[in-house]
């Protein structure tokens, strides 16, 4: 069957806006357009309502109580939230904070930005698989730690980590678990309590929510987290996050999570079988090929693979209908290849060669097919180019 | 992805001069620039006929887009030059003609390296001195951009 081009498979940078999220937000950019803080007339009552079903909508996904919900400009604001937050709240108890090599830069600069005030930040390598473990942090955290912040699933390979192993050992030692969980929510079961989670970075336009918006989670009771407020103003989100609130932005946030908990149990086995169906039909069909990340404990969506001797960027090329990311650097300033695939020991030349396939709602078997089919021939043709190639075939005559 | 050129894009679809030629002959030499944990490796091969010109050119490369139009279209203008000739390629002409964006200049930088190379594996293969060249591509550890 012939598919309709531009394929998008690259729902890790972001996803299209569900039009049942759409159609819930419209009224808030139309008629119902009042702030949710106007105490004293309807326009803002009526905006403050639709508010409060969209914080009961995020909390129920993740298993929390609505009012430990405040609402972001997305998950790169959470994070600095989080990190910052903490760090300034609790400098007096402790300088130390725990994170690992392969987070999203939202973490990793925000931890830097507090090297450079004087906080001690362990970096934790993760395992070939890209996994942090529980005895890991277990095994980095001293008296002056005052936060652990691992990611719950990553956002090139797809890898999950074992995050209740690691919330247990944090809360064991009195040490808050922040968790980025911006490849996670909606994907795969989130449960704070379970868990032991303390704070968790979301983002809408990773699960067809709108973009500009996100969430960061906040645990009121047992224990307690206080937060170092990032934006002062008029002390909004109970003090921890001022400016008005996007009341539409955070109206299709709360419908996106309540789509994704209603189909997570079925979208989930969906995507896997289609992500599989990806992975073994590119590895079989392929030669030289490697996937990158965990081999079962990964997001259902996603499919992060090296193909030797072809460089990303013009593997992309070659395949202009199909929207993909790469791990090579050819177009970054630094030609540095990415810093994911090197902290899990991917060799750079390999990581000049990877591709990340990051299916979605949308995606049909069909896509995949001609997907898989348009791979095969763009790999083939670049390798007819590539000295490399031809260099590794001769060795091996 | 940067945007490239219709000329980049035209090249990198349908590149010219792609394959290998014997390594071994005297007629031809063969030079390799850049790194592959750096993404980018051409090879560029140039045959000098009887007549001292290049009367073929081919190339391989590992890289980007640019890379590949910027390797098809240096061996494209190497051939029917004498060395001389073709020493004076420079790597800014191979950018202005394929407009490269800033973060791709290296790609034609690569290219210039990758002919100089062959035209010296010919000149040694041919007892003829060679010039010692600064390589301007990879440093330790790093790669250039």
């Amino acid at each position: 069957m012939p598919v309709k081009t531009p394929i998008y498979l690259d729902h890790n940078a972001t996803t299209p806006l569900d039009p049942r999220v759409l159609a819930a937000m419209m009224p808030y950019l139309t008629e119902h357009f009042g702030n949710p803080a106007s105490r004293s007339h309807s326009f803002g009552w009526k905006a403050e309502e639709a508010v409060e079903a969209a914080r009961a909508q995020v909390a129920t996904l993740l298993g929390a109580a609505a009012k430990d919900i405040v609402f972001t400009s997305g998950a790169t604001e959470s994070d600095n939230l989080a990190i910052k937050g903490v760090a300034q709240m609790y400098r007096q108890k402790g300088n130390h904070i725990i994170t690992a090599l392969t987070e999203h830069k939202a973490v990793i600069d925000s931890c830097k930005h507090l090297a450079s005030e004087g906080f001690e930040i362990t970096w934790l390598s993760p395992d070939a698989n890209g996994q942090v473990h529980p005895d890991q942090v277990a095994g980095a955290i001293t008296d002056k730690t005052i936060l652990v912040t691992i990611m719950a699933a990553n956002n090139e390979i797809g890898t999950i980590n074992p995050i209740a192993g690691i919330g247990e050992v944090a809360r064991k030692r009195g040490v808050f678990f922040h968790t980025d969980a911006t490849q996670a929510v909606g994907k795969i079961p989130i449960d704070v309590d379970a868990m032991n989670i303390d704070l968790l970075s979301l983002s809408a336009h990773k699960m067809y929510g709108p973009k500009g918006v996100g969430a960061l989670y906040v645990r009121r009771r047992n224990p307690r987290v206080r937060l170092t407020c990032q934006i002062d103003g008029g002390g909004h989100e109970g003090g921890m996050r001022s400016g008005t609130l996007n009341a539409p932005g955070i109206v299709g946030l709360g419908a996106a999570c309540e789509l994704c908990r209603a189909e997570m149990a079925t979208e989930g086995p969906r995507l896997t079988a289609l992500r599989d169906r990806l992975a073994s039909a590119i590895l079989s069909r392929i030669e030289h090929t490697r996937l990158n990340g965990h081999p079962t404990q990964r997001v259902p969506n996603t499919a992060n693979i090296s193909m030797a001797y072809v460089e990303g960027e013009s593997l992309m090329m070659k395949i202009s209908d199909i929207a993909v990311s790469t791990g090579s650097a050819c177009s970054s300033a630094s030609l540095e290849p990415s810093y994911v695939l090197r902290a899990i020991g991917v060799p750079d030349e390999l990581a000049h060669s990877s591709l990340r396939i990051s299916l979605g709602r949308w995606t049909t078997q069909d896509e995949i097919d001609y997907t898989v089919d348009r791979l095969v021939k763009a790999v083939k043709d670049l390798r007819d180019l590539s000295p490399l190639y031809e260099m590794a075939m001769a060795k091996n005559k | 992805m940067p945007q490239y050129s219709q000329k980049t894009m035209d090249l990198f679809m349908n590149p010219k001069n792609v394959g290998s030629l014997d390594e071994a002959s005297p007629r031809v030499g063969t030079g390799v620039s850049g790194s592959a944990v750096c993404g980018d490796v051409m090879k560029v091969q140039i045959e000098i006929g009887d007549d001292r010109r290049i009367a073929d050119a081919k190339f391989k490369t590992f890289g980007c887009g640019a890379a590949i139009a910027a390797s098809s279209l240096a061996t494209e203008w190497l051939k029917g030059k004498t060395l001389d000739e073709a020493a004076t390629l420079d790597n800014q002409t191979i950018a202005d003609d394929l407009q490269l964006p800033p973060v791709k200049i290296h790609c034609s930088v690569l290219a210039h390296e990758a002919v100089l190379a062959a035209i010296d594996d010919w000149k040694t293969k041919n007892g003829l001195p060679v010039a010692p060249r600064e390589k301007a591509d990879t440093h330790e550890g790093h790669c250039a951009g």
